[in-house]
């Protein structure tokens, strides 16, 4: 098939960005929009020209790296899937694409489809654990679990830490993300003891980190491709209110 | 230079296993190491590469221990290394089931399953340890799969006759990875440990006889700068991505490792590489990946192929008498539970003959409709349904009405660099932990083991064991002019000054493909001695290739990812070379080294104990490696051939 791209060229986090227009001929329908990247990049490379910077690593929709925003959408048209599994056959010959970075204020660009998400990783610093120091554990049965809470945990726990849910949201929210950290430790038991500062700390490091304020958009839930639904950030709201009371 | 392309050096003295009966060798190697005070741990600086399963639980647990750590990664996050896709699940002798399992059981296992090429006290140790993994895990909260009564399920899993692997749907790697992940974010926020994204190790540094720090480059910034430490722990990963094609992430690189082996640590066992069986097969020339179906599927899908050459009817058409489900044929104990080197290789035997599926004949069946007959498709769904899905939004095919095409492909790399019982390289303070390292494996690793090696080594047995090398620290300060720090930033700026300055006019891909041909061609699931000499020459040719014409964009002070690959690949040419080597030299067959040359008359593996039952620890040498073998004994598995009929 062929296609025409716009992609977001930005030679730095300084530079001024814009977006530049590509042709490409004979594009496999087989092939994921990343490895038609690739095919855009193997041409710009023998042009001489710089090849477009991305995010990517497993390529198989689990590693959270890949993040672009295709057509105005986080990752792309097709639901419940990660940029690098968004396959070619999802478009039509002649389609005219638009590639931009993750857009918010907490991730800022680092050159081209490239964005700084270390905000992430502040957020699951002020608690987003359980403090079980190695060695320390008592027999993994010694504590029963009822499957359907396992099974909510694990499902909040599926969460990849691309940082869709805050590309889609208008206030570049990151409640998603934090929310479904917290539904997961929040579901076990082990997770009880800090459940209160849990949310007081990761919620102070989500403002700190410049994340805008949930509106219940639900564009979030929307652009998730785990699927993360928005009733994880209900749960993290009535968390919030009690632990705040507990802690004035 | 020799006809064999190597020479061949002083074997290992010393593996520092305890001797006496195994079951007592870890807990009397914890006794006899000495212990650092923990006062005296903060004054103790050790630098973690890598954020996977065996580095993030390493770092995770020297800073709860109070030592000073610097942990690396190349990933914008420590969550997104490779391990977070691992699917299947991780194994440990919990015993749960009652179905007769064990730590011995779970020790024979893994011995037998790596054709006895791995170490007795070593795999012990880690049927030991794995026990312990589940706990931790369970503790961190990590969201195991449960059973109505609220208890641990389990499934049995590549190659093994009791249930004892414990899972996560089908994302056990990533949810072990984010508890060992969360647990080193708490070490961050307590400042025992400085992390460092985006960075990538490029060279080791070694000054009087240790190991004592790193030269790495900030990604985004392109600076260099080196990191000086009491010691330095590689949890840097595997090396299938030498095959361009594979199931790693995209920059899954053997450079730590391969710098580290540059600066003299022994590189054992490179040409065992664990090919996976149920992988998507390619679909054309832009492939950049290949996708791994978990292999627990094999337990409910059926693997067959058309008994006839050349049949291209659609699958339904094939009626049962006209499909030859080989693996129940040929290995009726077993049937599709194989392990993955005897099932890799079944698939390719079947693809030889003509009678592959799909685009070019590569690929097998992998058919449900038994399982949906028999289970109902909700109950297939539940096991399997983000695998399915996955395996439509790559193919677009529909797995519930349409067999799965798989083939195999490279999945998992059981050689690396040489360790000690103590997971110590040969060269003093430097420590290999994870795929790293060879250690655990043999020839051929067991479904769900590498996550529990990896865990092993990073929360239990590392921890204990390099207290008793850093016993000795804190080492005199080591200054950025000491000639050893010069010497080795040097090499990193020359290197990056040459692929910056070359007048070329490839790009780095094209070469890493070709060279991932050569490497599947002829050092893939079959090997010979005609095909390895071939190989080698045309490595060789391809790599003064690659110096000549490598065209590598942009500047080093900015994010560059051409420059970033064109360092790994180089590293891939020496690394291809050393495996096609020591392929070579093994004229043995023995678990994923199939050397053709050596089979039985059913065309099974045939192994040489008399003469290979050995670990083959190759040392840098310019103009050839030295092989050093390190003995295997065998006290309590007695070495069979390996029969799963």
């Amino acid at each position: 098939m062929k296609l025409r791209l716009r992609i977001w060229r930005q030679s730095g986090a300084d530079a001024k960005g814009r977006m530049v227009s590509y042709e490409l001929d004979d594009v496999s329908e087989d092939a994921s929009f990343l490895e038609m990247l690739d095919v855009l990049n193997e041409r710009l490379i023998a042009e001489g020209e710089d090849p477009v910077a991305f995010d990517h690593d497993c390529r198989e929709g689990i590693c959270g790296a890949c993040s672009l925003v295709i057509d105005g959408q986080p990752h792309g048209p097709q639901a419940a899937t990660t940029t690098c599994q968004l396959h070619m056959r999802q478009f039509k010959d002649g389609d005219s694409i638009d590639v931009e970075p993750w857009r918010a204020g907490a991730f800022p660009v680092i050159k081209d489809l490239v964005v700084d998400r270390s905000a992430f990783d502040r957020i699951i610093q002020a608690g987003g654990y359980i403090s079980a120091p190695t060695g320390t554990a008592p027999d993994a049965h010694a504590v029963p679990i009822p499957k359907q809470d396992a099974d909510a945990a694990f499902s909040a726990a599926a969460c990849i830490g691309c940082g869709a849910c805050v590309a889609a949201c208008p206030n570049g929210s990151g409640m998603l993300f934090m929310a479904a950290k917290m539904a997961h430790l929040g579901l076990v038991p082990q997770g009880q003891p800090e459940r209160s500062t849990r949310v007081l700390g990761m919620v102070a490091a989500h403002d700190d980190a410049g994340f805008g304020g949930c509106t219940n958009v639900g564009e979030c839930a929307a652009a998730c491709p785990k699927e993360i639904g928005l009733d994880v950030i209900g749960q993290l709201n009535r968390d919030f209110r009690k632990a705040a009371i507990r802690a004035a | 230079m020799s006809i064999d392309y190597y020479r061949e050096g002083e074997p290992v003295a010393d593996t520092k296993a305890p001797a006496g009966p195994i079951e007592q060798r870890w807990e009397k190697r914890r006794f006899s190491g000495r212990l650092v005070n923990p006062a005296n741990r903060r004054k103790l600086r050790v630098i973690v590469v890598g954020t996977g399963l065996a580095g993030a639980s390493a770092a995770a647990t020297l800073g709860e221990l109070g030592y000073r750590v610097a942990n690396y990664c190349f990933q914008d996050s420590a969550r997104r290394a490779h391990s977070i896709a691992a699917q299947g699940g991780i194994n440990a002798a919990k015993n749960y089931r009652n179905d007769g399992d064990s730590v011995h059981r779970l020790f024979y296992d893994t011995v037998k399953g790596g054709d006895f090429r791995s170490r007795e006290s070593n795999v012990h140790r880690l049927a030991e340890v794995s026990t312990e993994i589940i706990d931790q895990c369970v503790a961190q909260g990590v969201p195991f799969a449960r059973e109505y009564g609220g208890l641990l399920d389990n499934r049995s899993f590549g190659g093994a006759q009791v249930s004892r692997t414990f899972y996560a749907r089908g994302q056990t790697g990533q949810q072990l990875l984010l508890g060992a992940y969360q647990a080193l974010q708490r070490q961050v926020a307590a400042g025992t440990v400085d992390l460092h994204t985006r960075h990538e190790m490029l060279e080791l540094i070694v000054a009087d006889g240790k190991a004592r720090g790193i030269v790495v480059r900030d990604l985004v910034t392109g600076a260099i700068s080196t990191e000086i430490a009491d010691a330095v722990v590689l949890a840097t990963g595997g090396y299938g991505n030498v095959f361009f094609l594979s199931t790693n992430a995209k920059g899954c690189n053997v450079t730590a490792s391969w710098r580290a082996h540059r600066k003299g640590a022994y590189f054992a066992n490179p040409c065992y590489t664990q090919i996976h069986p149920t992988c998507i097969p390619q679909s054309g020339d832009h492939q950049s990946k290949l996708t791994l179906m978990s292999e627990s599927l094999r337990n409910d899908g059926r693997v067959w192929v058309p008994l006839r050459k050349g049949d291209d009817r659609s699958p339904a058409d094939i009626p049962e008498a006209e499909r030859d489900y080989y693996l129940e044929r040929r290995y009726p104990a077993f049937g599709n539970l194989v392990p993955r080197d005897i099932a890799s290789r079944a698939a390719k035997v079947v693809c030889d003959e003509g009678r592959g599926v799909g685009p070019g004949g590569l690929g097998v069946y992998l058919d449900f409709a038994d399982a949906i007959k028999r289970l109902g498709k909700p109950a297939v769904e539940a096991k399997y349904g983000n695998l399915f899905d996955m395996y439509e939004r790559i193919t677009g095919e529909n797995p519930y009405e349409r067999p799965m095409r798989i083939y195999p492909a490279v999945h998992y790399t059981m050689g690396g660099l040489w360790v000690d019982y103590d997971l110590s390289s040969n060269i003093p303070g430097l420590f290999v932990t994870g795929e790293a390292n060879f250690s655990d494996h043999g020839a051929n690793r067991l479904g769900a083991s590498a996550l529990m090696q990896g865990l092993s080594d990073g929360y239990f047995v590392l921890p204990n064991t390099i207290s008793d090398y850093l016993a000795d620290g804190p080492f005199a300060p080591l200054d950025e002019d000491h000639e050893a720090v010069v010497a080795a930033r040097k090499e990193v700026d020359d290197r990056i000054a040459f692929f910056l300055g070359n007048d070329g006019d490839r790009t780095v891909d094209s070469f890493h493909r070709e060279l991932g041909k050569i490497m599947w061609e002829y050092c893939g699931m079959e090997r010979t001695d005609e095909g390895l000499r071939k190989a080698i020459g045309l490595i060789r040719d391809l790599k003064a290739e690659f110096y000549k014409r490598v065209k590598v964009t942009g500047t080093a002070g900015e994010l560059n990812q051409q420059l970033e690959k064109a360092g790994r690949v180089a590293d891939f040419f020496e690394l291809g070379e050393l495996m096609c080597i020591d392929a070579l030299h093994r004229t043995e067959s023995c678990g994923g080294h199939f050397r053709a040359e050596s089979q039985t008359e059913d065309g099974e593996a045939k192994r040489d104990d008399e003469h290979f039952s050995y670990v083959a620890a190759w040392e840098w040498g310019e103009d050839e490696p030295v092989l050093h073998k390190e003995a295997l004994v065998f006290e309590y598995v007695k070495p069979t051939q390996r029969s799963y009929k």
